[in-house]
């Protein structure tokens, strides 16, 4: 008797125990939903551009993907306001997809049931090459506002507005020679990611054209992402004037703060990859002073289209807008401007669109907050000229 | 030879944490004869209590540790009752997958609460860095304290063991649960002493880890986890002197390989030696050799 009793005690604590997994699996989809926006216009319907967009709303990317749905958001209120695409209104829906490239497919073909034409996404990199290989076979145009991998743009209906990641690397390299920085420079960067091996290659092989020397080249993966102490006490005993970081700001956080631990003092550089530094929670942001990174859009830059849209973002969203906002913000007015140009329409198909849209990429030039006079190639690269941000005192001040 | 000193005392920091955590799978299988997969998730719960306290609630860090230790040895002690007692005379596979169970359950949780962001942890040591060799050798307040800590640790337990009743009951039930039990021990007690402790430890080794390396997410606790367990099987499952010897091998191994074999590979090269290690003594370097009862 007891025994049974014992059982059933244990089978109902079972039951329990499933029945609470399964009330968060529930719950966390609900976040889920009301976390993703949907800017539907009031006469919708018929006549309205069906845009979706995919990125991280939550995982460790989640502030490069909040800003993409809020910079995008943005622009598509503005259009809107001001009489829509070729006198057409858009519909907005922006899914999560937490980084992972799975959740990005599943997050297209949610996107795709709900009748989107245009996909304005992804914005990490692996996750837009997972969703290339299905939008590619469905003929959808696709324009990523920061998938910088070189494969982001592998098939013909894919765009991006930010530098590839060799673009980046060579870019750095040329910006660290070009205002004499340093000449010895040490680099930390992650094995095991396709975005930072990217950057790092080229910057390599740039760095020597540049009178850049490599003094330290140390790697770590993202199974061993937390003990930087043998890297940066390499670095340091290379007598690296500079620390360049090809990598993503939740590591660089640990680095600059290791960095302190060891009392190493030097000056780090990265790339867009830091964006988003300074919005770790309970950051200590003197750490981050005086780091150097190369991005396309400063907030504090003075154009009045900078100001307008830094104004308005923080008007609206309660923050300083990063260059993921920017470049969200470039790519939606580029989908206007493709669109008017091919002169398509909301009826038509996703396929018929994109047809369109692929050729009128390379037509158009558009003055964005991330470059004036923005050009695309057919290979989907933009062309532009890539700019510094220092953080002084906390905020991002142009160099 | 300065970076050689400094690429060893911050291994033997590494490896103190592994030690730290490693005691707490030693004791467990010891005495329980069980695999805790979800020790390492304990870690983390220790990790956000003390984030909570001292970044959220502005207390202090001792405050914070003392609160992290309590709350992670009520849940040792929850976690070994709902789900570990039940199974006691279920087949070993059934508990082990259990214990993953709560792994995954323990991540979740943490997830739904806290979010997937990573934190930034304020570290819980105050000291300043000790500056030897005229500034060439610094070595940061954070390794004096884990080093220093888990000596104590390892006294501190090794006493008890030793000297006390309880400690005598643990060393019994280990040797033989039945005959424990006819002695009049209370096994159920014991183990749920053993669970208590140990993640007592977990909290200790979370604030530790979460000090020296200042990042905090809902996965913060899997690898070290799994690396303590490595280094618990490395040293001899079951053995407490083990836990510290492969906690600091392997910590002192795994940032060697890093300074001057590669950094990319030390994962490879740690459980490459592990292998090595276990071929040549299956029961690990101070492991006694067991024969198993049917």
């Amino acid at each position: 008797m007891k025994k049974s009793m014992k059982k059933l005690l244990s089978v109902t604590m079972a039951i329990a125990m499933v029945a609470s997994l399964t009330a968060c699996g529930g719950k966390s989809n609900g976040t889920a939903t009301t976390e993703s926006k949907t800017e539907s216009p009031k006469a919708s319907g018929e006549g309205s551009f069906k845009i979706g967009g995919i990125g991280p709303i939550t995982g460790s990317t989640a502030i490069y993907g909040q800003a993409v749905m809020n910079g995008a958001e943005l622009a598509i209120k503005e259009i809107n306001a001001g009489g829509g695409i070729g006198g057409a209104q858009i519909e907005y829906n922006f899914q999560d997809d937490e980084g992972d490239t799975e959740k990005a497919v599943n997050a297209y073909n949610t996107l795709k049931d709900w009748g989107m034409q245009v996909l304005m996404g992804t914005v990490t990199s692996a996750p837009c090459i997972a969703v290339g290989a299905e939008s590619s076979n469905d003929n959808m145009f696709q324009l990523t506002p920061s998938g910088s991998a070189v494969d982001c743009t592998k098939f013909e209906n894919q765009f991006r507005v930010c530098f590839s990641d060799p673009n980046q690397g060579s870019a750095s390299a040329q910006y660290i020679g070009e205002n004499k920085l340093a000449t010895k420079v040490a680099v930390i960067y992650d094995s095991s990611d396709v975005y930072s091996t990217g950057i790092h290659d080229k910057f390599i092989s740039e760095a020597g054209t540049q009178g850049v020397e490599i003094v330290a080249d140390e790697a770590f993966t993202a199974d061993n992402n937390t003990n930087f102490s043998v890297q940066l006490q390499k670095a340091q005993d290379s007598g690296a004037e500079l620390v360049f970081l090809p990598i993503y700001y939740s590591q660089a956080a640990l680095i600059l703060a290791q960095a302190k631990q060891m009392g190493y003092e030097t000056s780090f550089f990265g790339c867009d990859g830091l964006d988003g530094l300074l919005n770790v929670e309970n950051f200590d942001k003197t750490l981050a002073e005086n780091v150097m990174l190369l991005t396309p859009f400063a907030a504090d830059a003075k154009d009045e289209l900078t100001q307008k849209f830094v104004a308005s973002y923080k008007e609206k969203y309660k923050e300083t807008p990063n260059q993921f906002a920017a470049d969200a913000y470039d790519a939606i007015y580029a989908i206007k401007a493709a669109s008017e140009k091919a002169a398509v329409t909301p009826d038509m198909d996703a396929s018929a669109i994109c047809d369109g849209l692929k050729k009128a990429m390379t037509e158009i030039s558009i003055n964005g907050l991330t470059g004036e006079n923005m050009k695309w190639t057919a290979d989907g690269e933009p062309d532009k000229a890539p700019k510094a941000i220092k953080i002084v005192n906390g905020v991002y001040t142009a160099m | 030879m300065m970076s050689f000193i400094s690429y060893f005392i911050n291994g033997l920091s590494l490896g103190s944490v592994y030690a730290i955590i490693a005691l707490g799978y030693t004791m467990v299988y010891g005495i329980a004869k069980m695999l805790n997969f979800a020790h390492g998730d304990v870690i983390m719960i220790g990790g956000y209590m003390v984030f909570t306290v001292v970044s959220t609630m502005g207390l202090g860090p001792v405050a914070g540790v003392l609160l992290a230790v309590i709350l992670c040895t009520v849940l040792g002690v929850v976690i070994e009752g709902v789900a570990y007692r039940p199974l006691r005379m279920a087949s070993p596979l059934a508990v082990l997958i259990t214990a993953i169970g709560v792994s995954y359950l323990l991540q979740n949780i943490a997830l739904l609460v806290f979010g997937s962001n990573p934190k930034s942890f304020t570290s819980v040591v105050t000291i300043p860095a000790l500056k030897l060799a005229n500034g060439k050798l610094t070595i940061s307040g954070e390794t004096i304290v884990t080093i220093i800590s888990c000596v104590v640790i390892m006294i501190c337990l090794t006493t008890f063991i030793k000297k006390t009743k309880a400690g005598q009951a643990m060393l019994a039930v280990s040797e033989d649960k039945g005959a424990a039990q006819l002695m009049g021990i209370n096994v159920d007690g014991t183990i749920a002493l053993t669970f208590a402790i140990g993640s007592a430890l977990a909290a200790v080794a979370g604030a530790l880890l979460c000090s020296a390396y200042p990042t905090l997410t809902p996965y913060t606790g899997s690898m070290p986890g799994i690396k303590a367990f490595v280094a618990a099987v490395f040293g001899g499952i079951g053995s407490i002197p083990g836990a510290l010897i492969g906690g600091l091998l392997l910590g002192i191994i795994e940032n060697l390989s890093k300074a001057y074999i590669s950094s990319q590979l030390s994962d490879a090269i740690v459980f490459g030696v592990l292998i090595v290690v276990l071929l040549v003594k299956p029961t690990g370097i101070l492991g006694k050799k067991i024969s198993e009862k049917v």
